[in-house]
C-alpha cells in the first residue's frame, strides 16, 4: 500500500439554483492513496465531476474537510488554491481545453510559466520531454487544430504531466474521441500508473473504467460504492 | 482589424493632441519671431491724455515730447542704450511715372539699432544727416517694390509732399506683425527732416528706446518715467502725462491668447482620448467575455488572478500604447503636411512625444483595469464550462 494523497471528511456541496437548492455532494467520505488508478463512474449529475473539480482545487467545498498530503485544503482561501492547481495537480478535460493559435509546445510549458516556484529549471525542455512521453515527439510545434482529438488529448496529457504533479484528474478525457483512440488514451495513463503517476479518471464509460484498479460509483452525490479490480 | 478599429480612438486622440501642441508651440514660436522682429528689449512712450480742469481727452491729445527729451534721456538714463524720437508723417510719394501712399516716420540713427532693421541695399543715414537735416530716405521694402519694380532704388530721387530726397538704400523685408499691419509699407528718414521740412510743429510722437538687457526693463522704464516728469515739471500727486510700454507685456499679452487657444484645442484632443479610452474598455470587456475559455485553461494550471490580471492588463497597454505610437506617426506626418503646405508652422517637441506615450499606456492601464480584474475575478470551472 502507498501513501495517502487524498482524504475527504464529509465532503459537501450545495448550489443554489433558482429558489431550490441543489445537493452536488453528500458528506463525501473518499481516501486515494499513491500509484492509483481510480475510475469514478456515475450518471450525470451524480456529483463525480463535482468532487473532481474540488479535489482538484477547481472548487472550494460547501462544508467537509479537505486534506491534501497532509495538508488541510479546505481551510484555504480561494487564493490559495491557485499554487496547489499549479503543484499538485494535472488536469485532462474533455474538451482537451488547449489554447488555440499556441504550439503543442507552448500549450505544454503553459503550467510551468505560471509556476513561480520555479520547481522545474529548464520549461522548454521539460516540455519536450513531456511531449515525446506521450508519443508527439514530431508534433511538437503543430497548432492544435492542425491535430487529430486523440493527439490534442496526448497534447493535454502532456501538459497534465509537464509539472510533475502528484495527482492527474481527468473528467472524461475519452468522452470526444472514437473507441480505437479512447483504448490509445487509457492505455497511456495505464503506462504512467505504472510509472508511479497517480491518476483519478472521471468516466461514465463501463469499458473504460475496466481499465482501472479501483472503480468509485457514485448517485446522487454519495459514494454508491468502492471496488478494487482484481487485475 | 478589429484592435485597429479600437486604437483609432487612441490613435485620432493622440495625434490630435500632439498636432495641436505642435501648432500652439509654433505659432508661439512665430509670434516670438515678430515681437522680436519689433526690436530688443523695446521701450515704447506714448503721449498721454491731456486734460483741461476735469475732462481728459484721448490718448496723444497731449503732445508734449521734444528733441530735448530725447537727449535728457540719452546723457542721464544708464540703463538705457538707445533712443529714438519718431516723427510720424505720410503723403503722397513720387518716383518718375509712379507713385505710392504711405507713412513716412522721422526716426534718428539709433532707431536701426533698436528695431535690429539693417539695409537690404545702400546705407543707413548718419548721425550727421540727421544733425544737417539732409532730405534723405530710405524706403521700406514694400514702398521700394511699388516705386522701383526689380531694381535697386539708391541714389534714385523721390519726391515726398513734393519735397525731394535722396534715397539712401532699402530696409531688409520685415514682413508683417500680428494684426496683419506692414511693417515694410514705410519711408524712415532723419527725424529732424520729418519734422522740421515735412510735418512742422516742435513736438515729436513717439519714444523709442531699448533697454541694456531684458532684465532691466523695469528699470530703465522708470528711469525714462523720472526723466520725463522732471522734463515736463510735474507734481509729486499728478499723473504721468505719458505712458510707457515694453516689450514684454505685448510679447506676455499675445503668448496670453496663444496659451488659451492651445487650451482649448488640447481639451478637444483629450476628450478624444478619453473617448478612446472607453473604446479600449470596450474592446476588452469584449475579449475577456470572447476568451473565458481561454482564462479557465490558464486558471486549471494554476495561474493566480493576478496572473490573470497583469495579463489583460498588459493588452490594454500594448493596444493603447500601439495606438499612441501610430498616432504619433499620424502626427508627424500631418505637421510635416502642415509646415510644407499651409503658413502655419508647427514646431514637435520631443516632450510632447514622451508625454503622449505615457499618457496612451496610462489610459490603457486605467481603461484596462476594470477588464482585467472582471476576468482575474472568473470562477475557474465557469470560465471552463463557458462556450
Amino acid at each position: 500500500m502507498g501513501n495517502m494523497v487524498i482524504e475527504t471528511r464529509r465532503l459537501t456541496k450545495s448550489y443554489q439554483m433558482g429558489e431550490t437548492i441543489v445537493h452536488a455532494l453528500r458528506d463525501v467520505d473518499f481516501m486515494v492513496e499513491t500509484e492509483e488508478l481510480i475510475a469514478v463512474m456515475g450518471a450525470s449529475g451524480s456529483g463525480k465531476s463535482t468532487l473532481l473539480n474540488i479535489l482538484g482545487c477547481l472548487d472550494k467545498p460547501s462544508s467537509g474537510e479537505y486534506i491534501l498530503e497532509g495538508k488541510p485544503v479546505s481551510e484555504l482561501g480561494k487564493k490559495e488554491y491557485a499554487p496547489f492547481r499549479n503543484e499538485k495537480f494535472g488536469f485532462v478535460f474533455q474538451s482537451f481545453n488547449l489554447l488555440p493559435r499556441t504550439s503543442a509546445l507552448e500549450n505544454v510549458e503553459l503550467p510551468l510559466v505560471y509556476d513561480r516556484a520555479g520547481r522545474v529549471g529548464k520549461p522548454r525542455r521539460a516540455a519536450e520531454e513531456a511531449l515525446r512521453r506521450v508519443g508527439l515527439g514530431d508534433r511538437m510545434h503543430h497548432m492544435p487544430n492542425q491535430l487529430s482529438g486523440g493527439e490534442q488529448q496526448r497534447v493535454a496529457i502532456a501538459r497534465a504531466l509537464v509539472n510533475n504533479p502528484a495527482i492527474i484528474l481527468a473528467d472524461e478525457p475519452t468522452g470526444n474521441l472514437d473507441t480505437s483512440t479512447s483504448a490509445d488514451v487509457m492505455t497511456l495513463f495505464q503506462e504512467l500508473n505504472r510509472d508511479g503517476m497517480t491518476i483519478i479518471v472521471v468516466t461514465h464509460d463501463p469499458e473504460i473504467a475496466e481499465c482501472a484498479k479501483r472503480i468509485v460509483l457514485m448517485r446522487d452525490g454519495r459514494i454508491h460504492g468502492d471496488n478494487q479490480v482484481s487485475a | 482589424m478589429r484592435s485597429l478599429l479600437t486604437s483609432l480612438g487612441i490613435i485620432i486622440g493622440v495625434s490630435g493632441v500632439i498636432v495641436m501642441s505642435a501648432i500652439g508651440e509654433g505659432s508661439q514660436e512665430l509670434i516670438k519671431q515678430e515681437i522680436d522682429a519689433l526690436g530688443t528689449n523695446v521701450i515704447i512712450v506714448f503721449p498721454g491724455a491731456g486734460r483741461t480742469g476735469g475732462v481728459r481727452h484721448g490718448a496723444g491729445s497731449l503732445n508734449r515730447f521734444t528733441f530735448d527729451d530725447i537727449e535728457k534721456i540719452k546723457r542721464e538714463a544708464t540703463l538705457v542704450k538707445y533712443v529714438s524720437p519718431a516723427v510720424r508723417s505720410g503723403g503722397q510719394i513720387i518716383a518718375g511715372e509712379n507713385n505710392w501712399s504711405c507713412e513716412v516716420n522721422g526716426v534718428s540713427t539709433d532707431y536701426f539699432r533698436i528695431k535690429n532693421w539693417p539695409v537690404e541695399y545702400g546705407a543707413h543715414f548718419t548721425v550727421h544727416d540727421v544733425q544737417t537735416k539732409r532730405k534723405v530716405a530710405l524706403l521700406g521694402k514694400t514702398v521700394a517694390d511699388k516705386l522701383f519694380p526689380d531694381k535697386d532704388p539708391t541714389g534714385e530721387k523721390i519726391r515726398i509732399r513734393n519735397v525731394p530726397f535722396t534715397i539712401l538704400g532699402v530696409l531688409k523685408e520685415k514682413g508683417q506683425i500680428g494684426m496683419g499691419q506692414d511693417q515694410d509699407d514705410i519711408v524712415l528718414a532723419p527725424s529732424t527732416t520729418v519734422l522740421y521740412r515735412l510735418k512742422g510743429g516742435r513736438y515729436i510722437d513717439l519714444i523709442n528706446a531699448s533697454a541694456r538687457s531684458a532684465d532691466q526693463l523695469e528699470e530703465a522704464e522708470e528711469e525714462i518715467r523720472t526723466i520725463l516728469r522732471e522734463s515736463h515739471r510735474l507734481d509729486d500727486g499728478e499723473d504721468d502725462d505719458f505712458t510707457i510700454q515694453n516689450q514684454t507685456e505685448i510679447t506676455e499679452a499675445v503668448t496670453e491668447t496663444s496659451k488659451i487657444m492651445t487650451l482649448f484645442l488640447g481639451t478637444v484632443a483629450s476628450i478624444a482620448l478619453i473617448v478612446g479610452g472607453i473604446g479600449i474598455m470596450n474592446i476588452m470587456l469584449v475579449s475577456v467575455t470572447e476568451r473565458t475559455r481561454e482564462i479557465g485553461i490558464r486558471l486549471s494550471v494554476g495561474a493566480r488572478g493576478s496572473d490573470i490580471l497583469v495579463q489583460f492588463l498588459a493588452e490594454a497597454v500594448a493596444l493603447s500604447v500601439t495606438g499612441g505610437l501610430f498616432g504619433i506617426l499620424l502626427s508627424l506626418a500631418i505637421v510635416f503636411g502642415v509646415n510644407e503646405f499651409t503658413e502655419y508652422s508647427a514646431l514637435i517637441k520631443i516632450k510632447m512625444i514622451l508625454i503622449s506615450v505615457v499618457f496612451s499606456a496610462a489610459i490603457g492601464i486605467i481603461f484596462g483595469f476594470f477588464p482585467a480584474r472582471k476576468a482575474a475575478g472568473l470562477n475557474p470551472i465557469d470560465a471552463l464550462r463557458h462556450e
